[in-house]
């Protein structure tokens, strides 16, 4: 038997390697050394971004071509990593709190095995590992949202959650048998041979869509969407909304150009008509959202739309703008995401829009940084947002999409009206007892201050542009 | 006497879509869940049959079968446990007590 396949995918075996020993530091642990808990785990998850793109960026095929990664997945996993660390570095003030205190060991295990599978759903060649990644990445997920064991809301968003998964993955794999049936092997790159878009094998496609589409929460597949994010922890549903989903979109990028290579008018006339929807509908209802955490809620969904721009084309252009959309939305994101666990925690409950009213007197510089990070979601110009926007339109346009992304544009005008609408209340209505000032723990000040660089440098410093096109894919 | 394939792709193709239709109508979250496992199920089948009868000169299809079965086992642990705790918090299983977070 020889191992040294398993050493030769270093990112996998260190990040194991970082879950066990976080494991048993939770069983062993205590007192003093319990306190330094979180630090630990920063430290040692923050190295691992560069692991993942110093050491997994070497081209290699391993277990008989199941496994497989290049320069662009490591980049990928990298940014995963960076934005999990992120997530885990605002949640420290969350996993203080009496109820989480004594199961934060869980948090970041459960985190971490949903990062092991998402790696593995990003470097499938096979559509069992494929699948054991998704479910990997998406059970421990479930577990996450109804992490507040006392909170009525929390535990109604997990059992929503975890249900619509299984119908979705249960869909996914009825499409994935008859895939299998058809073509008689489950390997990405034997598979292309026998797809000839027959009735059957579209049927297949379209059932194996729905599986990825409920974790990308596109818009026929999005109704778990809003109630998910609004119950789950602050913590989990930033992580929900930005790495589980981008995951989701760079596989679903893959296994479409690389399986259904044969039948692109078929896929693309199915996201053309999946994009206008996700983007259309999710933008109406994200109007009339007052809870902010569902308002995000809609907001990711018509994001999601806007990423999926770039899978339609299925070009080398359409790869690096989506990479490049992914890792602004992260920052983006995940700032809003920061900044409404901050103030959550001051208004110990959920925040609604009106919460938001006259916030620049008391936090100014939160209200910045949440300024900053709605214009670069709404795509208005110096900022990182547009740049991504503007590649993954382009990157329509080239494959010929003229019409659609005529449609996202006008959609991108009408999403700037509802981000508008927080900067007004923020800014402009008057409001006599505002949210008291928050002071930001150490650990929330870096990952803001890092969403802050990311959303405002991404955008300036074309290099990182240039660097994500010239990897090979 | 050998049983057409077509009999169990028939039998697969009427458990998965009682499992869809026990989705979409039952008012119970184990309902909910039995009904999630009868769709799985018939995947499990799928598998077996598509590789017996089809492709039987790999083992593929039934390594899927049983990764399939052992990853459904896994799922309906997590499901279960979260559905002891909307009963610890709403004193019920029934869907109407999920209304909370709505619009």
């Amino acid at each position: 038997m020889n191992y040294s396949q398993f050493f030769s995918m270093i990112p996998e075996v260190s990040l194991l390697a970082i879950f066990v020993a976080i494991l048993i530091f939770d069983l062993v642990a205590t007192g003093r050394y319990r306190r330094m808990f979180h630090a630990m785990v920063c430290l040692l998850i923050i190295p691992h971004v560069y692991v993942c793109m110093e050491f997994g960026g070497k081209e290699q095929t391993l277990f008989g071509g199941m496994y497989y990664t290049n320069s662009m997945i490591a980049l990928m996993k990298a940014m995963l990593t960076f934005g999990s660390a992120l997530v885990i570095l605002q949640a420290h003030r969350w996993l203080r709190s009496t109820h989480t205190y004594y199961k934060q060991g869980e948090f970041y295990i459960l985190l971490l095995s949903t990062l092991v599978g998402m790696y593995f759903m990003l470097s499938a060649r096979h559509f069992l590992l494929f699948y054991i990644g998704m479910e990997l990445a998406s059970l421990p997920l479930a577990c996450l949202v109804a992490f507040d064991k006392y909170r009525h809301h929390s535990a109604e968003a997990g059992i929503k959650y975890v249900l619509t998964s299984m119908f979705a993955s249960a869909a996914m794999l009825y499409g994935i048998s008859f895939l299998y049936g058809t073509t008689g092997t489950l390997y990405f790159d034997d598979m292309i041979a026998g797809i000839t878009g027959s009735p059957m094998q579209i049927f297949a496609m379209v059932m194996f869509f729905s599986g990825l589409g409920f974790k990308i929460s596109l818009v026929p597949f999005h109704l778990w969407t809003a109630d998910s994010y609004q119950g789950a922890p602050t913590v989990v549903t930033a992580y929900l909304s930005v790495i589980s989903k981008g995951a989701a979109v760079f596989t679903l990028f893959t296994i479409l150009t690389k399986v259904f290579a044969p039948m692109t008018a078929q896929w693309q006339l199915m996201l053309y008509i999946l994009i206008v929807a996700s983007i259309t509908i999710a933008n109406l209802f994200a109007i009339k959202q007052t809870n902010l955490k569902r308002f995000m809620a809609f907001s990711s969904i018509s994001q999601a739309g806007y990423i999926m721009l770039a899978v339609i084309g299925g070009t080398a252009q359409g790869m690096s703008s989506m990479v490049y959309y992914i890792l602004v939305y992260i920052v983006a994101n995940l700032a809003v995401f920061g900044i409404i666990e901050t103030i959550e925690h001051a208004k110990e409950g959920e925040i609604v829009r009106d919460d938001c009213n006259g916030l620049y007197k008391t936090n100014p510089r939160l209200s910045l940084l949440m300024t900053l990070a709605l214009f670069s979601l709404a795509g208005i110009p110096p900022f990182a947002g547009f740049f991504s926007k503007f590649f993954v339109f382009m990157s329509a346009f080239d494959a010929g999409f003229i019409v659609l992304v005529f449609i996202a544009l006008i959609n991108t005008v009408i999403s700037l009206y509802y981000y508008l609408l927080i900067v007004k209340a923020m800014y402009i209505t008057p409001n006599d007892n505002p949210i008291p000032h928050v002071k930001c723990d150490l650990f929330a000040r870096i990952s803001l201050g890092a969403c802050l660089l990311g959303i405002i440098l991404l955008g300036i410093c074309s290099f990182v542009y240039i660097g994500i096109d010239k990897l090979t894919f | 006497m050998i049983i057409p394939a077509e009999y169990y792709l028939i039998l697969a193709t009427v458990l998965f879509f009682i499992g869809v239709f026990g989705f979409f109508t039952r008012r119970n979250l184990i309902s909910l869940l039995i009904s999630t496992e009868l769709m799985l199920n018939a995947v499990d089948i799928n598998f077996a049959v598509f590789n017996a009868y089809c492709h039987p000169e790999h083992l593929e299809g039934f390594f899927f079968t049983m990764f399939g079965i052992g990853i459904t086992a896994a799922e309906t642990g997590v499901a279960i446990a979260i559905i002891i705790n909307v009963f610890r918090n709403a004193k019920s299983i029934h869907i109407k007590n999920l209304r909370e977070l709505k619009y």
